[in-house]
């Protein structure tokens, strides 16, 4: 199992490589970043100014060699706008992003799993149809629509949550709602599905067959199996979450990344997008690394492989 | 000697989107303590969901026992197992009824150690503490004949053979010493040198233990190795139902003496190399259908009018032996004491 | 000794004409409600789109100032010749949902061409060459997948600027990795099932094997996929209007009259209902469509029906 945790390290590395590969060409894509990042108008000199200034005449292997030791030392760029260290401004908005993640996750499953695998153990009840009405919604509102929808109703109607900021706790509701509302949908089907599988299989037959209660055949047998399946879901709904926070986090005015991502793309301030970028794709694939690793560690097949 | 369990026209029916499965009609046998009773017959003729439907182990859903009775002796009086809640049926499955089921793969779980999986019967039915479960598991284990048996008690599934595992599903099936064991194919799945030593495992643990076997099988060589009864089942019915040796040496039903045809033997064949090797003609019956005639009836050489109106019932045709067929093979002629 | 076989009736196996595959295949429709649901509606977005101009009231771009700011028509001070209300400029709301659906069907469908016919080129490269030419491609493809679709597809729409083509290219680069995926899935699988194996002992050729074998088991779940990813597509370009990045003002897009109706949300919130509304009609209409089609199109390759 060790072998497998390193070579998955390893492979992580590369894939954050090739990300960092895609990143920086990213903004070459068009020739010349300078006509991206500097305005319309501007003469050209300005634009060789910045050119020089930003190193971009020089050869592109040595352009991304720079761009590669220097993240390793921790240095990610400067803002345009902020005249500051990239690095720095991510840092200060990294808790909100994950705060609202986080919350938004956690809503999720404490909505999901209940219903998926009491409706997946009684599939055709009342509880089950709510399932797969959930499900189903959760797959046609759009997380942007249903946030504003959200607002007016609970913010600006009733008044009950505010309509942006952070300032209070209660804040974090109606955006992580928005946000989490598709993951819930995916997560009671997925849920569900994985219990009704199970639950066929040839092993909780002889559970059955053992006279075993109920109970136990539910947390024993069938929850330990699907817990393998849903490990590998939350992780990649919680993925999600950190990437896709962008429209919630402009429609609630919520300081974190994806909002931060919305006003660097329209202040064209494409070094802090790069390193924004970066960022988040570092924080996904170390969290599918970390998931994986888990999941060695609780499946006992591969635990306790020969 | 009175039976330990009395089944009495069973009837088991599954709905579906496709129409209505007639999976059992009309099944009737009795289980004596302490005896092995073979139950042969193809795929689709109801032999596991007869045993399965005794203690409400088929899929509720599609599936329906509509009729009979279920008796299990107890103490001093009957249980008829198939008017119990799902509830009460829980302490019959393991406690009085084991099951071993045939692929020892899928059937059990890869996320339990098998230490915990056979634990976990004692537990609940026999009261026993974590500690008492483990120990008496541990036993247990040498009894079937897994060495190490301590340490393998914190082992997996996937850490062991197939034969092995079959081991610990008997383990699993016995733990509770229940009267009657049913095992469902179990040597199926398993290479021919291994199912020698299963058969051999529940025999002794037979005589150790005292329990009735029903032996769910569709290989005629296991049957004649272990068996003492025999019931032989086509369509969802019993077709013939005798001891071992009657059954082989005087068979009544045309079902049993076209298997028993069918099995190829090195010594008829002669010095004739083109003879061909007998099988039945046709194919089983459709199970869509209420069973109104003889369910063989199209496959049969005997076959006549009667046989095409009417379900043959079981007649006793001479000591611990009986045929679900109008035909008198001996005597060659229809039978015409029936009503 | 026999072995069991159902009872076979060979009459079923006549001469299968489009005509009894049509009916069958309506047969199999008409028994799932949902799909059948999904199925209307699909016909009649896509009749909508096609048939804009003359399904749709009013001219969408034409501006009547005095009609601006309009209600729906069951509300005080609307009017039934914009039955759903009218925008800040005084645009009918009812038409320009009604082009909104050209917008977004065409994202969709293009999108999801680019992407299921690059991906499916990759994963059955990767699939059916194996070794190295597999590494890469799928090294390729999980790179792509690591770096969050979001942000992905947002910093390279502001990279390459407001078009609707640039829009189609993105989204079809972009999630061509999930049809890799799923093509080279199959392909495995299919190749362990043998019958491959046995088609080359049998003297096949690559290009037979490829149109024979291997194409016709891609077909289902290629489509099934393909209904589900135009869905998300359509949530996405309209997600992308919503922040001012796909197409235009003038072209009327369910995401563009979001983001307007965003800024008037507590004064004149049907501006941004409706939209809403039109996206997840759409979205359930392909989901519904999608579910259904995996109902059909998998089990006959998986389980026995039974």
């Amino acid at each position: 199992m060790q072998r497998y945790i390193i070579s998955r390290t390893f492979q992580s590395l590369l894939l954050l490589l090739g990300v960092l590969i895609i990143i920086f060409f990213m903004v070459r894509l068009t020739g010349d970043p300078a006509t991206l990042m500097v305005a319309r108008d501007a003469p050209e000199e300005v634009r060789e100014a910045f050119r020089e200034k930003m190193g971009f005449n020089r050869p592109m292997i040595v352009q991304f060699s720079d761009y590669l030791f220097g993240i390793v030392q921790g240095d990610f760029g400067e803002s345009l706008h902020f005249d500051q260290p990239a690095l720095e401004i991510i840092l200060e908005r990294l808790p909100a992003t994950f705060q609202l993640a986080t919350v938004a996750l956690l809503f999720a499953i404490v909505v999901a799993i209940p219903i998926g695998i009491i409706g997946g153990s009684n599939p055709g009840s009342p509880l089950d149809s709510l399932g797969r009405t959930l499900g189903l919604l959760g797959q046609t509102i759009p997380n942007f629509w249903l946030a504003l929808i959200l607002i007016l109703i609970f913010a600006v109607n009733l008044g009950w949550f505010p309509s942006f900021g952070r300032d209070k706790t209660i804040s974090v509701v109606l955006p992580a709602i928005a946000l989490g509302f598709a993951s819930m949908g995916q997560l009671v089907r997925l849920t569900r599905s994985a219990v009704l599988e199970i639950r066929n299989e040839d092993y909780i037959r002889t559970a059955r067959s053992k006279g075993i209660s109920t109970l136990r055949i539910g947390a024993k047998h069938v929850f330990r199996n699907a817990a393998l399946a849903l490990i590998s879901v939350i992780s990649i709904q919680y993925s999600y979450l950190l990437g896709g926070s962008i429209y919630i986090e402009t429609i609630f005015s919520w300081p974190g990344l994806g909002n931060l991502l919305q006003q660097a793309v329209d202040g064209r301030d494409f070094p802090l997008v790069q390193a924004i970028a970066f960022f988040i794709s570092f924080f996904v694939i170390a969290l599918t690394l970390l998931t994986d690793v888990v999941y060695a560690l609780i499946d006992p097949r591969i635990r306790y492989s020969r | 000697m009175k039976p330990i369990l009395q089944v009495r026209d069973l009837i088991t029916r599954f709905y579906s989107v496709d129409g209505v499965v007639h999976a059992i009609n009309g099944v009737t046998f009795d289980l004596y303590a302490s005896e092995t009773l073979a139950v042969v017959g193809e795929s689709g003729s109801g032999k596991s969901v007869t045993m399965m439907s005794l203690v409400g182990l088929i899929p509720m859903p599609p599936g329906k026992v509509e009729g009979g009775q279920a008796l299990l002796e107890k103490g001093d009086g009957h249980l008829d197992l198939l008017s119990l809640s799902d509830d009460q049926l829980r302490h019959v499955r393991g406690g009085q009824i084991g099951f071993i089921f045939q692929d020892p793969i899928s059937s059990l779980n890869p996320t339990m150690t098998i230490g915990q999986q056979i634990a976990e019967s004692m537990t609940e039915h026999l009261g026993l503490s974590q500690a008492e479960a483990r120990s008496s598991t541990i036993k247990l284990l040498r009894n079937v004949g897994i060495p190490d048996a301590e340490k393998r008690y914190n082992a997996y599934p996937h850490h062991f053979s197939g034969g092995m595992r079959q081991r610990v599903m008997i383990a699993i099936a016995v733990a509770c010493e229940p009267k009657i064991v049913i095992a469902d194919e179990p040597t199926t799945a398993l290479d021919v040198t291994v199912q020698a030593q299963i058969v051999d495992l529940v025999k002794r643990l037979q005589d150790q233990m005292g329990m009735a076997v029903a032996w769910i099988t569709h290989d005629l060589g296991v049957v004649a190795g272990i068996a003492d009864r025999v019931l032989v089942m086509y369509g969802g019915t019993v077709v013939e139902s005798a001891r071992v040796d009657d059954l082989y040496e005087d068979p009544h039903h045309p079902y049993t003496i076209g298997l028993l045809k069918a099995i190829p033997r090195l010594d008829e064949s002669g010095n004739d190399e083109t003879e061909k090797l007998t099988s039945i003609e046709g194919t089983p019956p459709d199970l869509y259908q209420e069973l109104t005639l003889c369910p063989f009836a199209p496959r049969c050489d005997y076959v006549f009018d009667r046989c095409w109106q009417q379900l043959p019932p079981l007649i006793q045709v001479d000591d611990q032996h009986s045929a679900a067929c109008f035909y008198d093979v001996k005597r060659g002629e229809p039978r015409d004491d029936i009503e | 000794m026999t072995t069991a076989a159902p009872p076979v009736d060979f009459d079923q196996f006549e001469e299968q004409t489009w005509k009894t595959r049509l009916a069958y295949v309506t047969r199999l429709l008409l028994r799932d409600r949902g799909g059948t649901l999904g199925f209307i509606l699909f016909i009649l977005i896509v009749l909508t789109a096609l048939l804009a101009p003359v399904v749709s009231p009013q001219d969408p771009l034409e501006q009547n100032l005095r009609a601006a700011k309009q209600p729906p028509a069951w509300e005080e001070g609307g009017s039934w010749e914009q039955p759903l209300g009218t925008d800040t400029l005084g645009r009918d709301m009812l038409s320009r949902i009604i082009y909104g659906t050209r917008v977004s069907l065409t994202v969709g469908f293009f999108g999801v061409l680019i992407a299921g016919t690059l991906g499916m080129v990759a994963g059955l490269t990767a699939g059916y060459l194996g070794g190295r030419v597999d590494s890469v491609i799928m090294g390729v493809v999980n790179v792509f997948l690591a770096i969050p679709y979001l942000v992905f597809v947002v910093v390279v729409a502001a990279i390459l600027g407001r078009n609707l083509i640039n829009v189609i290219l993105i989204f079809g680069i972009t999630d061509s990795p999930i049809f890799a995926r799923v093509t080279r899935g199959e392909v495995l699988r299919i190749r362990e099932s043998g019958y491959v194996e046995s088609a080359t002992s049998a003297g096949a050729g690559t290009a037979r094997i490829l149109f024979d074998h291997i194409l016709p088991n891609l077909i289902g779940p290629l489509i099934t996929l393909a209904t589900f990813e135009m869905s998300a597509m359509i949530f996405y370009e309209a997600g992308l209007s919503f922040l001012g990045l796909s197409v235009p003002p003038s072209i009327p897009s369910w995401g563009n009259m979001l983001q307007v109706g965003r800024q008037y949300l507590t004064i004149y919130p049907w501006i941004a209902t409706w939209p809403g509304v039109a996206i997840a009609i759409t979205a359930l209409s392909f989901n519904l469509l999608g579910d259904w089609l995996r109902d059909v199109l998998d089990p006959r390759l998986r389980r026995s029906r039974n």
